[in-house]
Order: C-alpha cells, then structure tokens, then sequence
C-alpha cells in the first residue's frame, strides 16, 4: 500500500479504550498476536476498572488496554500514539497517555448528548473541553457495524458488539497488520459460534475498508520488526508464564504438581490456568481460605509433590503462619505473590512493589526464606521454574514476587524446549541412609539441607512439626544451646543458595559512574530509561535484581564499584533499604512511585538526570 | 520393600518416644486404642500419616511410628486434605481438640467434611483449652467458670454431631475415653470408612477440667447414661438392657420394656448406613440428660470422596487430552514460527 502519508517508526503504542463491555481487551489482545505474528516485538499491560461491571459509558466503566509493537520494545510505552476512544468517557480518562502528535480514533456515534453526560462533559464538544490538540478522527463505527451487518439476520444486541472488532479492522489499515492472521484468531475465539465469528469477520473488512476510503486524511505507519530468534512462538501474559514455569518445574523434578489456592486479584488467573491443566497432571484445588491454601500446600509438600500457593498481599498476610511451618519443616513450598496496590484492600487491579519487606520478613521468629522476582512477563516462566528449583533442592519454602503490571502484561514468547532448562535434583533420601539409621533432619555438609522422604517409603516414616528440633536427632528440643544452633542452621541453609543462583549482570555503560539498580518487574522500564540516558550522553549503568534473598554473591562488591547509587522502585524504598543494610557506608539515592502505576520510562530518565546533578 | 499381607501389632504403630500428658489425662487411653484400632485395620505403618494441630492431643503424632506432623494451631484438616490429595495412597487420620478443631479450626474442619476428604478426624473433646491452662472452649457449657470467664461464659456450645451433620458429614461416631473397647470399635468403623469420618471422643482433662463427663460416664450412672449404638441392632441401654428408644411423634423416647405397653418389638433397630441423616441427627443430639447419650458409630454412609474424584477427574481430562508434556500443550494452542 503505497501512500504519502506514511510514518516509519521504530516502535509504536495503541491505546485501545472503552466501556468495560466494549471488548477493548479482545481487540487489544488479537493486534498484540498479528503483530507478534509478523516479527515484532509486543508488550502489553491491560488497565481494567476495580468494577466488574459500572454504568455503562460511565467514568468508572473505562476499560483500557495499551500495546507496544515494534523493535526493542521492552515496554508497554509511557505514551500511545493512537488512542482508540469508544465513547467520551473513554477519551475524557485516556487522553492524559496520548504523546504529542498522536492520533484519536473515536466512535463518533457514541458521541451524542447522552454519552457526553454520562462521562460528566458540561458542554457539547468534548474536543474543546478536554483542550484536544491532536489529530481526531471521527469515525461512525457504530454505524459503519449496523451496515456490514445489515444482512445478517443477528439481533441489535449482537452487531452492537462487533464494534470493538471494526475499531481493530481499522487499526490493523493504519499499522498494515495482515487481516488474515486477525481472521484466524477471530475464528478460534468463536469456534463454537460461526454465525458471530462470520459478523465479526465481515466487520473486520469493513473496518479495513473504511481506512483505505479516509487514507488521504490519516497517515499509517511503517513499524519495524525485530529478528527473533527462530523458533515457535506463542503470545504470553505473567500469570500464565508462572503456571507454565511450575509445569516445567514438575516435569524436571519428576514430583507431581499441587496448587492450593484461593481467587484473589490479580493472582487469581494462575489458579484458572493450573485448574485446566489437568491435562498435564496438576492437582490444583480451590480451598475455602487464603489460610486453607498455604495449608493444604504444606500438606501436599509433606506428602511429596511440588507444591505452590498464589496469591497477592493480602493473602500472603494470611499465609504467614503457614510460610513458618515449611521454614521449620524445612519442606519445599513455592508461594507466588502477585502484587497489587495496598495497604489492606488497597488498590486491587492496579501494580505496586510494597510487599518486599512482607516477603523478607513477614514471619513470626527468626524465620529465613528465598525470595526471588520475576523482571517481565515471560520471565515469570523462568522465575517461577527457579523457584521451584530452590524450593526443591534446597528443601525450603521460596517466595516469588511478580506484580499486577506483568502478570497481566504479555509478550511474543519462544516456546523453550524442555532440554533448555535443567533437571532438578530433588533430594531424596537415599535407601542406604535408610538402612544406615536417617534422621529426618541429617544434613548435607555443604549446603545444610536436609534430606526429602516421600510418605509411603518403608523404614523412612518420620515425624516432622513446628517445635524446635534437636540438631542431630530430630526429635523436640527446647534445649537453648540447640535452638541457636538451629536458627543459624536454617539463616547459613538459605545463605548458601547464593553458591546455586547466576551472579548479577551489569547492563548499559558498564564503565558509568552512575548505577541504576532494580527488581522485579519495573525491568523494561528500567532498561528503556537507561538506553535514553546512554544515547542522551548521560553514562548510565543498570543492574536488575530477581534474586532477592539471597543475593547473588557479587552483589555488594558490584555496587561498591560505582560513586552514585540509585534504586528505582514502586515503593517508598524497601529494596533500598534492604540494600542499605548491607551496604554500610554507601549512599543509595532513591527514586519511588507509589501510584498503583508503572514507571513511565519519562519519568525515571528525568529523575536519573536531576540526581545526577545534585 | 514392600511388605504385602504382613501382620501388625499395637507396638508397630508406637514410636520411641516418651509421652509427655499428664498422669491420668484420657489421651492415654485413647493413644493406646489408636494404636491398637490401627493394628486391627494392618494398614503398613509406613501407609499411615497422623496430622494434628496444636494442642495438648496434637502432640500424638510424635508418639506414633507412622509419618506424622505436628503442625499449626487450627490448621490440620486443610493440611490433611492437601496430603491426602497430593498422595491418596496414604491411610490419613487427623488428631484435634475441640479447640483447635472447632474454634480456630472450625472453618477448615466444616469444609474438609463437606468435601468428603477421605480422612479420620479424631476429636478430643474435653470442653476447656489444656495447654494454655485453662481457658473456656467452643464446647464449654454456658456459664462455665474458667479463668477466662470467672463469671461463667454467656456463650452456647457447638455440639459437634451438628456441626458435622450442617456440614453433610457421612460418617459421626461417639465415644469416652474410659470405654475402651467402644472407642477401637469405633475407630476401625472410622479407618474402614470410605470419606470423611468425625470420631468424636469425650476425654477427660484431669488437671483443668477434671470430672467435666464425670455425670454421665461415671460407673454408677453409666449405664443409664449412655446407649452403645451398634448397626442391626436394637437401641437398648440400662445396666441389664431393660430400657430402650421408641419413636415418639417426630422425635424419640426411653421407655423400660414391659411397662406403659411397650414391647421389645417397638424399640427401633440402629441403621447406620441409612443416607437419611434425619435420625442420625436426633440419636447424636441425646446429651444423657432425658435421653441417654449415644456412644459408637451414629452414621456411617458411603459417598464419593473429594480425593478419589480429582485424581479420577485428572486422569479423564489427561487421557482425553493426550498431552504427553508442556510444550506440546502449548503447541497445540495459538502459535506461530520464526525460521
């Protein structure tokens, strides 16, 4: 398609937007896959209202979802430059993420006297009142719908809800997407309805058709596609990457997958994935409590299986208790917290990193355990493999920290070969310790970890509980000199998984004066930011933590290395301060947000910049 | 290893430990009908986990050579049902007492029930909180004086038959810590059962509350006290089995046989695997005041259990599916190929 108005971009960002019932996240998701599809890199984070389901076009009903397509894109954009607005209450909560010299796609009739009050607009020209700089393309999508299915014998009701699929025809016109592979995933998603699938395929025509007709006024882009590595890809948000990671994890260990759980967002998506794989051999089962959850897991554990509890923070309050348990059993136990916005309920759909210090040290006594987090979507398979990993070979309980910003956020993703990742040695006593007189809590030498009996082994029946154990024999002890002994016992067992974890990496200008330092998942902005400082001319180096506890070993000795320190994270400071701790005499300078919202790449650039000058 | 058709005595079942209770307390008793219940039923010691809470009667485990784990205070029925699920080979018995099951226990307690897990949950129920010395329990009853509630509780009790029952239990026994030959009866009923089975057991805790069943297990009263209920047989108690329940309106009464025109032939038969929980109900419900208290197996009804109907319902989904790993589930799902 040739045409003068053509824009080359490294990248671009689509806001799709709507009433939570607009099917804004559909939409959202099938460009995301095309574009994956035809080589470009993806990262999306879906912004839903804490209501299932308010007024429609009302303000609190806006459902969004942003995507960045393109080459080295590592996330989701600070800004888009195509805002798809459904209605005015859409455009009056979206239009504050559109970049300068953006484009705004409305569904003009969504746009009339009774739209524009339910989204509070006082006059009858939302442009004007909301001060709208950029380009807004009045498209009739409602109408443009009602005609393309003029013959299709589908009720109101129905062709009303094929207008999210013409937005997308004509998005996919504006970013030259390949109408087929959209058709493709339209047709999957209604496999058991062909009546909508051949609506909603007509509409995507339409809405295609329509850009052709407008082309002279709209300019489309050219994005660039990356050169992935060759393989087989699928699209991937963090909640799925984590349950597939645990699979992985079983079948390296050769131990049965357990989930115990109970629903909480935004963790709950990984409960639903583990309930249908079945398929595979997980018992994943929904327990009457937080509580239950960990509970059950425990009991799984002990009787043998990898087991794994997920939640987000409010739940992992509840689950500390149980968490000690595993400590003092000393049985592997993977607890996954996806983190939302708190404190209490908090903000329940939105990303925040405030649960650091709860994983650390949420525990009554003297109670270490590993902590690791995941850096971006698909890094959730690896993360949540490594920590079952540790969990298992190191016979303790790990907690994972992912957040609401990856695990709903999605990536193209290469599916790995079970080759890629490494067996698990699981720890399991031996037949001749049996016959030699094992005691449940013998130990290795070197990494202090007990040994593993599975139920149902003769001659290893043993009894395990939350008293203090005696050193050699096992049995209860409230002897003082041993419960020292045991509480270095079990701080030294997890000090040594750093002899097992990959040291850190330094990224960007590695010779900089300045280290930017994060965890978890603010990684993609972290990077980006770094990248802009480094081609600005500010010399930035980056290190990214997703082992938490312990740290990797060079750590310290890597950020003594640099004359300015500065933790980027959405808190008030937990990592820092954790780092602080060990790094006495180094200055951590801080950069936070607690907003329930990413990082904008923006944002840390600016703040990286005004550090540096102070 | 596997040691098929071996034989098992009540010292295969003890460990090396020394128990700690106190001397007197009823959970002697009851440890050695376990371990003797255990012998009879000749599951492998190795075949058997003993799950408890905390409490004086969750200390158990560590005095039975079987897997076992002490674990936290209210928790054990959600740990049991995730051993038990993770590993259904294993024979699972749950130790509680009315505090740890019913109280901070409770919520975990009426959902393993309703799920119908397939363990053997043991109630110690001594009415008062033991090992924190002395405090009133969700089975005290109203305005018993303990030290903490010198004014007496302004609360009901739970009666754990209605508990178990509002939760859709199948299977409830009764027993005394003193009755030594009902409680293994009603522990192998318990073992043999297929699903949740709730053993409720009265014992006695000589230091705190000691004589709190003292009226209706004492040997004088005993007799006219309680009623051994026993499947297929008629329901009669009394020091020479002279008296017996009849049905009377919609609820039941104790008549002597030979007076007031009752006959041998109206006192009721005891069914225990009846599904109707109607009259399970009542019979649990008698509290040895105008009715004898019931001891044995009140109900004992085969129901699919929670356990066996996962790992069916994992294997149906596995073969339908024919996955033979991760990737090629994914594989089979939406993908697309970079050469």
């Amino acid at each position: 398609m040739e045409s003068t108005n053509v824009k080359q971009l490294e990248k671009v960002v689509v806001r799709f937007s709507g009433d939570s019932g607009d099917g804004m996240q559909l939409a959202g998701n099938i460009f995301t896959n095309v574009s994956a599809g035809v080589g470009n890199q993806v990262s999306t984070f879906p912004d839903y209202p804490a209501e299932i389901r308010a007024p429609q076009g009302s303000l609190s009903g806006v459902s969004g979802f942003q995507v960045s397509v393109g080459h080295g894109v590592h996330t989701p954009g600070d800004l888009c430059d195509v805002l798809i607005a459904m209605n005015p209450a859409a455009l009056k909560q979206n239009i504050k993420f559109l970049r300068p010299g953006g484009v705004v796609i409305v569904d003009i009739d969504s746009f009339k006297e009774a739209d524009l009050r339910k989204a509070l607009f006082k006059t009858d020209n939302p442009f004007e009142e909301l001060d709208i700089k950029a380009q807004v393309v009045e498209v009739p999508v409602t109408t443009l719908t009602r005609n393309a299915l003029a013959d299709s014998g589908l009720d109101p009701k129905s062709v009303a809800k094929c207008r999210n699929i013409l937005a997308l025809g004509l998005v996919c016109w504006l970013f030259d997407r390949p109408l087929e592979a959209a058709r493709k995933m339209l047709a999957n998603k209604f496999v058991k309805k062909p009546a909508v699938f051949e609506a909603n395929s007509k509409v995507l025509d339409a809405g295609y058709n329509y850009g052709h007709n407008i082309h002279a006024t709209v300019s489309t882009y050219r994005i660039e596609s990356d050169t992935p590595v060759p393989g087989v890809y699928t699209d991937i948000n963090g909640n799925t990457a984590t349950a597939w990671g645990l699979i992985m994890a079983s079948e390296k260990a050769g131990r049965p997958l357990f989930l115990g759980s109970y629903p909480i967002t935004p963790a709950t998506d990984i409960l639903h994935e583990l309930a249908k794989r079945k398929d595979l051999g997980v018992k994943a089962i929904q327990m009457e409590d937080e509580i239950a959850g960990v509970c059950s897991a425990i009991g799984a554990s002990y009787a043998g299986n990898l087991a794994v509890t997920s939640t987000s923070g409010p739940g992992l309050a509840l689950k500390s208790e149980g968490i000690g348990l595993a400590v003092m059993a000393e049985l592997p136990l993977v607890v996954i917290d996806v983190q939302r916005g708190g404190p209490s309920t908090g903000l329940p759909t939105k990303t925040e990193q405030t649960d650091l210090m709860q994983a650390l040290y949420g525990r009554n006594g003297e109670s270490p355990l590993a902590v690791v987090a995941a850096a971006t979507p698909t890094d959730c398979f690896t993360m949540a493999f490594e920590a079952a990993r540790i969990a298992v070979e190191h016979m303790t309980p790990v907690i994972l920290l992912t957040d609401a910003f990856i695990g709903n956020g999605s990536s193209a993703w290469r599916i790995p070969e079970a080759s890629e990742y490494p067996e698990i040695r699981v720890p399991y006593v031996s037949e001749d310790a049996i016959n030699s007189g094992w005691r449940p809590y013998d130990r290795d030498d070197s990494t202090k970890v007990r040994r593993w009996a599975i139920p149902g082994t003769e001659g290893a029946a043993h009894r395990l509980g939350g008293l203090e154990k005696d050193f050699v024999t096992g049995a209860i002890s409230t002897d003082p000199v041993n419960h020292e002994k045991m509480v270095q016992t079990r701080r030294e067992k997890i000090a040594r998984i750093a002899d097992d974890i990959p040291e850190l990496e330094v990224m960007g200008d590695t010779g900089a004066d300045t280290l930017l330092i994060g965890w978890g998942g603010t990684y993609g902005h972290l990077l980006t930011a770094t990248k802009e400082l480094n081609a600005e001319g500010v010399p930035t180096a980056f290190a990214h933590f997703r082992y938490i506890n312990p740290l990797p070993k060079n750590a310290l000795e890597v950020i003594r290395r640099y004359r300015r320190v500065i933790v980027a994270e959405l808190n008030t400071g937990m990592f820092a301060d954790y780092l602080q701790s060990k790094l006495p005499g180094v200055e951590i300078r801080r950069i936070n947000k607690i907003q329930g919202q990413p990082f904008q790449v923006s944002e840390v650039v600016e703040k990286v910049k005004t550090l540096i000058a102070q | 290893m596997e040691s098929q058709n071996k034989t098992y005595t009540a010292a295969d079942y003890k460990s090396d430990q020394s128990v700690r209770w106190c001397p007197g307390c009823g959970d002697h008793a009851i440890l050695n009908t376990l371990h003797k219940a255990m012998a009879t039923l000749g599951v492998p010691p190795h075949k058997t986990a003993v799950i408890s809470g905390i409490g004086c009667s969750s200390r158990l485990p560590y005095y039975m050579n079987t897997y076992g784990f002490h674990t936290i205070h209210g928790r054990a029925a959600a740990i049991a049902t995730g051993f038990k699920v993770a590993n259904p080979e294993m024979t699972v018995w749950q130790i509680s007492g009315d505090g740890d099951g019913l109280a901070i226990g409770g919520n975990h307690f009426i959902h393993a029930i309703r799920r119908n897990v397939d363990i053997n949950i043991i109630l110690f129920n001594n009415k008062i909180y033991g090992l924190t010395k002395g405090q009133y329990s969700p089975t005290s009853a109203r305005g018993f004086v303990s030290k903490s509630s010198p004014y007496g509780t302004v609360e009901d009790p739970f009666i754990p038959a209605e508990l178990c029952f509002g939760a859709r239990g199948n299977f409830f026994a009764r027993s005394i810590d003193v009755e030594l030959a009902v409680s293994q009866e009603v522990l192998v009923a318990a073992g043999r059962h297929h699903g949740t089975s709730v053993t409720e057991i009265l014992q006695n805790c000589v230091i705190f509350n000691n004589g709190v069943h003292n009226p209706i297990t004492d040997r004088a009263v005993r007799a006219e006290k309680t009623i051994h209920l026993v499947h297929g047989e008629k329901m009669l108690f009394g020091a020479n089995k002279e008296k017996g329940l009849v049905q009377d309106g919609f609820g039941l009464k104790a008549v002597t046989i030979g007076e007031d025109g009752y006959t041998i032939d109206d006192v009721l038969v005891h069914d225990a695997h009846t599904p109707s929980n109607f009259l399970h109900q009542q019979l649990a419900m008698m509290d040895g005041d105008s009715l004898p208290l019931a001891i044995g197996v009140i109900r004992d009804v085969d129901a699919p259990t929670y356990d066996e109907s996962v790992s069916e319902q994992v294997a149906a989904v596995k073969a339908k599916k024919g996955f033979d790993n991760l990737r090629s589930m994914i594989l089979a799902g939406e993908t697309w190929t970079v050469e």
